[in-house]
């Protein structure tokens, strides 16, 4: 039995007529899983509903509310004055165009040179393409973290384009080294690997040059793979901190992440924490809530390494 | 694209190819560099060449900002980070909340798995809130439960409800590593989840029908049909959970700052203070290495233990 499955597995069969859902009833199905789902809906969103409560709320109305459902319900006094304080103390709109600016420009230069290094090693066979593609899939084992203090010392070291020494406190080191991504180029090599080879063959054969059939027949095909990249680029550059904290000390370029540190050191308003964990964490949620499918196929699909 | 597309395009290739291809395999050679040029250079420099240097670095008493230039000053730091009780401590917390948050998160996920693979009107929405803490930035939610573990917060206002006194989460020594074990789990359970579906969904109905008609009860079935088929979807998430639960040090650095009494410093929060804030670049490149060799040397043991006994593939 256990054979079996596992070479189902492994072939990845395409979603049989029964979901395994519909097979296999029991928990899924009783009063009992019911009341389990509702419980854990309640611990994993209770949290986030309290946060948008109390952003409207005085620390004062806060605190009174606590014990009771008043502390996720949006009733007493309920105010913008936490928002406009966020505003008056911190320069918001800066900080929201900065983590915009580098997201996008991420996922915009991702797409590009990884799409193009991704077709390179899928479509056309050069000596030691498969040695290429067993270094850059190697170092998907380096955690960020390990290499992140030499490579602040490294970007301090190198010169920048204007010839100056080092890369710190710049647009530019929030978003360069993290725009080839070995991970990218690997989901695009597998999507591009599916698309048949004689398509581009025929091109070849019709006088097209790769650069053209990679712009007009691969990555027009190329759509699902390109959202899932995009996807999965633009969250971990919308969230990044401990980068920015290290390598930006001038406030007009921080991101909105590495902002929140303001509301710690001075006296704490508890109100306009979560007034600016709210305003950062709502761009993200409306583009889940919109593209929901696609997120989750994306972080399904990062599954699929291994 | 249509089958018939394809067929075309494969007739004409194949009527047509041959010496015509061949000539230009030295254009296509160059091509090919061209296109792989900026993802190389670009991960030459911000990938290859920084690993490269933690090893050079690690040996040397480089500074982020010196006007001296670094010296070679063979294992000092080793010697004197093998001496250091905090990296012991950080270490032995790090080990920890690994241990800890390996088996819970992914049980806990492969049961949201369980309870939402399923084709129920409304699955969906259970589905979009378990997943929500994933979406939020670890930022957002470490400040979110850093107020919510106020002695004075929300979670002990609850507590307080059924009867318990809860205790200083963040600012007790014996509760702050626990405290942040629990709200990592919440934030991470929903990307796992996800990971989980994927693999269940690709078990064939099949299996369970036949295995129902062989009398299977429910645990059975779970044991014998579903736990094989999540074989390979198994043994990622423990690799990936493993290693981002040593790279543990948003919520440290916002929560906690690593104390109270060290109780929850980690590696490379122990990294980040010595590297960023104290400049020894050279010390950190010799933490980053331990730890590098530490992640190595345990996805290699995880991946030995979990290799495929019946068949090399």
């Amino acid at each position: 039995m256990s054979a079996t499955a596992t070479t189902n597995v492994s072939k990845k069969q395409r979603r049989p007529e029964l979901r395994p859902g519909e097979a296999q009833p029991g928990l899924p199905r009783t009063v009992l899983g019911m009341i389990l789902r509702i419980a854990l809906c309640l611990v994993f969103g209770l949290p986030l509903v309290f946060m948008i409560v109390s952003s409207f709320k005085p620390d004062l109305q806060i605190f009174a509310d606590l014990g009771t459902w008043k502390a996720f319900l949006p009733v007493g006094s309920m105010n913008l004055d936490n928002y406009l304080g966020v505003f008056d103390r911190v320069p918001f709109a800066t900080f929201l165009m900065n983590s915009v600016l580098i997201s996008v420009s991420t996922v915009a230069l991702g797409l590009v040179v990884n799409s193009m290094a991704a077709f390179a090693l899928s479509r056309i066979t050069f000596r030691g393409h498969k040695v290429v593609l067993g270094v850059i899939l190697a170092t998907l084992i380096v955690p960020f973290e390990t290499m992140a203090l030499p490579l602040l010392w490294w970007v301090n070291t190198i010169p920048y384009f204007d010839g100056s020494q080092g890369w710190l406190d710049t647009y530019a080191v929030q978003i360069i080294p993290f725009a080839a991504n070995a991970f990218s180029i690997y989901l695009f090599y597998q999507y591009f690997d599916s698309i048949p080879k004689e398509l581009d063959e025929a091109a070849r054969v019709d006088g097209a040059g790769w650069f053209r059939i990679y712009r007009s027949i691969i990555m027009p095909l190329a759509g699902p793979a390109i959202a899932t990249v995009s996807i999965l680029t633009f969250l971990p550059a919308w969230n990044s901190y401990l980068w920015p904290l290290m390598v930006v000390q001038t406030e007009s370029l921080r991101p909105a992440m590495v902002g929140i540190d303001y509301f710690k050191q001075l006296n704490v308003s508890w109100g306009q924490i979560m007034a600016y964990a709210s305003m950062i964490t709502l761009p993200v949620l409306v583009m889940f809530i919109a593209f929901q499918r696609a997120f989750i196929n994306s972080i399904a699909s990062s599954g699929v390494k291994g | 694209m249509s089958a018939a597309v394809v067929a075309a395009a494969r007739a004409t290739a194949s009527s047509r190819s041959g010496h015509s291809l061949k000539k230009t395999d030295k254009h296509s050679h160059r091509t090919a560099l061209l296109m792989l040029l900026p993802a190389g250079v670009l991960m030459i420099t911000f990938l290859l060449i920084p690993i490269g240097l933690t090893f050079v670095l690690a040996f040397t008493n480089a500074r982020l900002i010196s006007p001296e230039p670094a010296k070679f000053i063979g294992v000092g730091n080793f010697t004197r980070l093998f001496e250091n009780a905090t990296f012991w401590k950080s270490l032995g917390n790090t080990v920890l909340f690994a241990v800890v948050i390996v088996p819970i998160q992914s049980a806990v996920a492969l049961a949201l798995a369980v309870l939402i693979n399923t084709r129920m009107r409304g699955v969906n929405f259970f589905r979009t809130v378990y997943f929500l803490p994933v979406v939020t930035s670890m930022v957002v939610v470490s400040m979110l439960w850093m107020f919510m573990y106020q002695p004075n917060g929300l979670i002990n206002a609850l507590l307080a409800k059924v009867g318990i006194q809860g205790p200083d989460w963040l600012g007790d020594p014996h509760w702050a590593l626990l405290a942040l074990i629990l709200m990592s789990i919440w934030q991470a359970c929903g990307f796992h989840m996800v990971i989980w579906l994927s693999g269940l969904q690709t078990i064939p109905g099949e299996l369970y029908e036949a295995a129902s008609l062989d009398g299977a009860s429910r645990w059975q079935q779970f044991a014998y049909v579903t736990w094989p088929g999540l074989r390979q979807t198994a043994i990622f998430i423990l690799i990936t959970i493993t290693i981002a639960a040593f790279s543990l040090f948003t919520q440290v650095n916002i929560m906690t700052q690593g104390g109270p009494l060290d109780s929850t410093s980690t590696v490379v929060f122990m990294a980040v203070r010595t590297g960023f804030q104290q400049q020894q670049t050279g010390y950190a490149s010799a933490i980053s290495l331990v730890f590098f060799v530490i992640v190595l040397a345990v996805s290699l043991i995880q991946r030995y233990l979990t290799r495929d006994k019946e068949a090399g593939r």
